[in-house]
């Protein structure tokens, strides 16, 4: 708590009591409630990374905080696939975002900057897509796996590509509108100025437009990447094969059989699970922030 | 994806040539490089559903290949050059397979009825097969495919010519094998296992089958010691005229019935059946079958007060939260801000992990440390865990509110407030009249999307209680925590938690789209009507 350090003699000891009373009620007050904030939102994070560091690696040896301290869950994560989860978790997220960031790039600039037939329809069409999310076809997403995979095995189950193929079957529902609006903002004497130069339609859109709206690109791309790493159903029904997991269904593993036992070894997972995405966050915050607010959930 | 030609007015100018041939070179052979992967991987697909026969996946793949090279390839059509690569996707994953929940909402695809009557004609065939009493003993080797798969196969000598074959390849003849006495040493295009290694996969190779011809009825070779083969032939024979099966050994006819099954008078079926339409019957289960009517309705209720149960939480303290730190002569608010982002930040399938082992109830953080030991089962009790689901949820759902409205809060402008205060008002007045009702104009379309979200929020549910404590007094896998999507999940049988029915849980999947529409729908309206 701030109190306001003051060289005045004891006489003025009444007026300073109030206005310790009067800072309080001003400021101080809302530091309690932000540190009780902050101690309900670092906590689990806390105990996660001290159940990561201790040795014992089970759940009750967790309890005791910071009492001892090794690497020992991390060097375990060798002897698991956990590697190569998170490589196949990279992979998957990395290749997702960027297709989705192009592909819902483009699409929004088709609707921004041209009028066609269906164009009107295209954008409704979208809006009510929006609404039946993925998740809800993953029976009929897992059956055209099944029958596709029969004729192209790269395509079907059990396979990566399928897997990024799938999502990139919601890249342009989900974010078409929020790139549509952005790249409405951007004047279009713009692009005219540029076709009168003698620039291709290619060139305006690649030079000139998605320079000027990289924010949103980032942001679409970093949303991507975080619901690709939280996916588990479609992940879990698509790949089979342990080599073949995310860090989501085979860290669900992990704790599904001997949560007990195995925790330390979770801890350690998350912790460097959760890495990549904190400091995405954290370098990225107003980005995030602005994105946020045009509409989108975690 | 790019595109060489500028339209043609601009070629008349001669500085448009020069730009024009200067920036687009490069990006012509990207394009001609992209276009020539896409093609080959066409006509690799092509060739591919050709050789399995798979007349949609053709048609298909040469209707997409051929529009992007009309597409790519001319000057016309400019706004597709942009749509396109997301059109494939999404009518592919997205449009078709809503499109195909909806076919199958209405079947009765799931176990036992998989394919289509030839299939199940032929599977039953299959799986009655019995061995011919009185056959010849036949010389056999296992073999294995070289190209182009390696499936087991078996190649069998019968007078005097050898024969070979796999499950899927019916026996042909194969001229050029080397006999050597009574015993195949060479098969061209197969490998001859040796007589060890094909008892090493004792198990495969007993069960195999291979049939003598393509009519299923004429019967297959099998084997028991890897070394003699015998001929079998099904006890159930199909009809096409009667459209019946019959078995020889107990003399019962089954019929084919309405249901995609072949059933005997006395009400007994064959083991696989095929998949047919069955009218709004998934739709009736859901709400009338007992197994299911309970627990649907019991889990709606809860997924109904869970979803707005979490908005609600997030969003009162995100906002209590975003008004207390609020203040410019707060110091430090920057290292709060980002501290409380921390959950939001954190990903969610590992929050809801966390969480399961601090609520254990036996040796979790929260009873032995928290609460000094006492055994409360957060996760074992139905109500203390629907109360453990939506901490949770708070937990990790708050940062999102609290940044949405600490942004929304900063953009009422000041002098509304100097106003109100020269007008008299306290500050639950300022609140209630002035930040209050701006703010929810903002945010609800927000909450809208967030209810959407939760409504469906299958990792939370499914990784921290996988939908337990289980209801005691149904069948089905549905527990007190469930909320349907988690149900559909375990409905549909593909976590293995019950036998798969696909036509049930693309039923639901509909019920719980035409949920989320409706609320989303009327309360777009209700949130238009309070903007006016």
């Amino acid at each position: 708590m701030s109190t306001p350090h003051t060289s005045e003699p004891v006489t003025a000891d009444t007026h300073r009591q109030r206005s310790v009373g009067r800072m309080f009620a001003d400021v101080g007050w809302r530091h309690v409630v932000g540190i009780v904030a902050v101690i309900f939102a670092a906590f689990p994070i806390l105990y996660i990374l001290s159940a990561a560091l201790n040795p014992g690696g089970t759940l009750t040896g967790s309890n005791a905080m910071f009492s001892t301290v090794s690497l020992e869950n991390f060097a375990r994560l060798s002897d698991t696939y956990f590697w190569t989860w998170l490589g196949n978790t990279l992979i998957i997220g990395v290749i997702t975002s960027l297709g989705t960031v192009l592909m819902g790039a483009s699409a929004a600039y088709a609707f921004s900057r041209y009028r066609f037939a269906g164009r009107q329809f295209g954008l409704t069409f979208l809006m009510v897509l929006q609404m039946f999310p993925q998740l809800l076809a993953f029976v009929a997403i897992f059956l055209l796996l099944l029958t596709l995979g029969e004729v192209v095995p790269f395509l079907g189950l059990n396979s990566k590509i399928g897997l990024i193929c799938v999502y990139l079957g919601g890249a342009l529902g989900v974010n078409t509108f929020l790139m549509y609006g952005t790249f409405n903002t951007v004047p279009k004497e713009l692009d005219e100025a540029a076709k009168i130069d003698g620039a291709s339609h290619a060139h305006i859109y690649w030079r000139i437009i998605l320079p000027l709206v990289m924010p949103i690109l980032t942001v679409v791309g970093l949303l991507s990447f975080i619901s690709t790493f939280n996916d588990f159903m479609l992940a879990k029904i698509i790949l089979q094969s342990e080599e073949n997991w995310t860090v989501a269904v085979g860290m669900y593993g992990w704790v599904s059989d001997q949560l007990a036992a195995n925790w330390g070894q979770f801890a350690a997972g998350a912790i460097i699970a959760a890495l990549p995405i904190l400091a995405l966050f954290l370098f990225l915050q107003r980005w995030i922030v602005s994105g946020l607010t045009q509409g989108s959930v975690k | 994806m790019t595109q060489p030609e500028a339209p043609p007015e601009e070629r008349r100018s001669k500085r448009a040539r020069e730009s024009h041939a200067t920036s687009i070179r490069p990006g012509f052979f990207i394009k001609l490089i992209l276009m020539a992967l896409i093609n080959a991987l066409g006509v690799y697909i092509i060739l591919a559903a050709w050789s399995q026969q798979s007349w949609i996946i053709l048609a298909v793949t040469v209707f997409f290949v051929v529009l992007a090279d009309i597409v790519y390839f001319t000057k016309r059509m400019l706004p597709l050059k942009y749509l396109l690569p997301g059109l494939v996707f999404l009518l592919i994953y997205q449009v078709f397979t809503v499109g195909y929940t909806g076919y199958v909402a209405f079947t009765n695809y799931g176990a036992g009825h998989n394919s289509d009557k030839a299939d199940a004609i032929a599977a039953n065939v299959m799986q009655n097969q019995r061995r011919v009493e009185g056959s010849p003993a036949l010389p056999l080797v296992v073999v294995e495919q070289t190209f182009p798969g390696t499936d087991l196969g078996f190649a069998v000598l019968e007078d005097d010519m050898v024969k070979v074959g796999t499950e899927d390849q019916p026996l042909e003849e194969a001229p050029d094998a080397v006999v050597e006495g009574t015993t195949i040493v060479e098969v061209p295009g197969w490998n001859v296992l040796s007589w060890s290694d094909a008892v090493a996969r004792s198990q495969e190779v007993t069960q195999l089958r291979v049939p003598v011809s393509d009519d299923p009825n004429a019967g297959s070779i099998g084997t028991q010691d890897a070394r003699t083969g015998y001929a079998y032939r099904s006890v159930v024979t199909y009809d096409p005229e009667t459209d019946t099966m019959t078995n020889s050994d107990t003399g019962m006819v089954y019929r084919a019935n309405d249901r995609g099954q072949f059933q005997a008078d006395d009400g007994s079926t064959l083991t696989v059946g095929w998949r047919v339409f069955v009218g709004a019957e998934n739709f009736t289960t859901a709400f009338s079958d007992q197994r299911y009517s309970g627990p649907f309705l019991k889990v709606l209720a809860w997924n109904v007060v869970f979803a707005i149960a979490s908005v609600l939480t997030t969003f009162f303290l995100g906002l209590f939260l975003a008004i207390v730190m609020n203040s410019e002569r707060m110091r430090g608010r920057k290292i709060y801000r980002t501290l409380m982002l921390l959950p939001y930040a954190f990903p969610a399938f590992l929050t809801a992990l966390l969480f399961q082992g601090m609520l254990n109830r036996d040796f979790g953080f929260v009873n032995q440390v928290l609460l000094g030991g006492m055994p409360i089962a957060w996760l074992n009790d139905p109500w203390l865990a629907k109360l453990a689901i939506i901490m949770v949820n708070l937990w990790m759902g708050f940062p999102y509110m609290f940044l949405i409205a600490t942004g929304t809060l900063q953009a009422i402008p000041g002098d509304v407030y100097e106003a109100a205060k020269i007008d008299g008002a306290s500050g639950w007045q300022q609140f209630r009249r002035i930040t209050l009702p701006l703010l929810l104009i903002a945010v609800t379309p927000l909450l809208i999307s967030s209810f959407a979200f939760n409504f469906n929020n299958f990792n939370l549910v499914y990784m921290l209680t996988g939908g337990g404590p289980r209801f005691t007094d149904t069948s089905a896998p549905i527990g007190a925590t469930d909320l349907l999507i988690t149900m559909v999940y375990s409905v549909s049988g593909l976590d293995g938690s019950a036998s798969r029915n696909y036509g049930l849980a693309s039923a639901l999947s509909i019920v719980i789209f035409l949920i989320v529409a409706t609320v989303s729908a009327i309360s777009f309206r209700l949130s238009q009507k309070m903007e006016d």
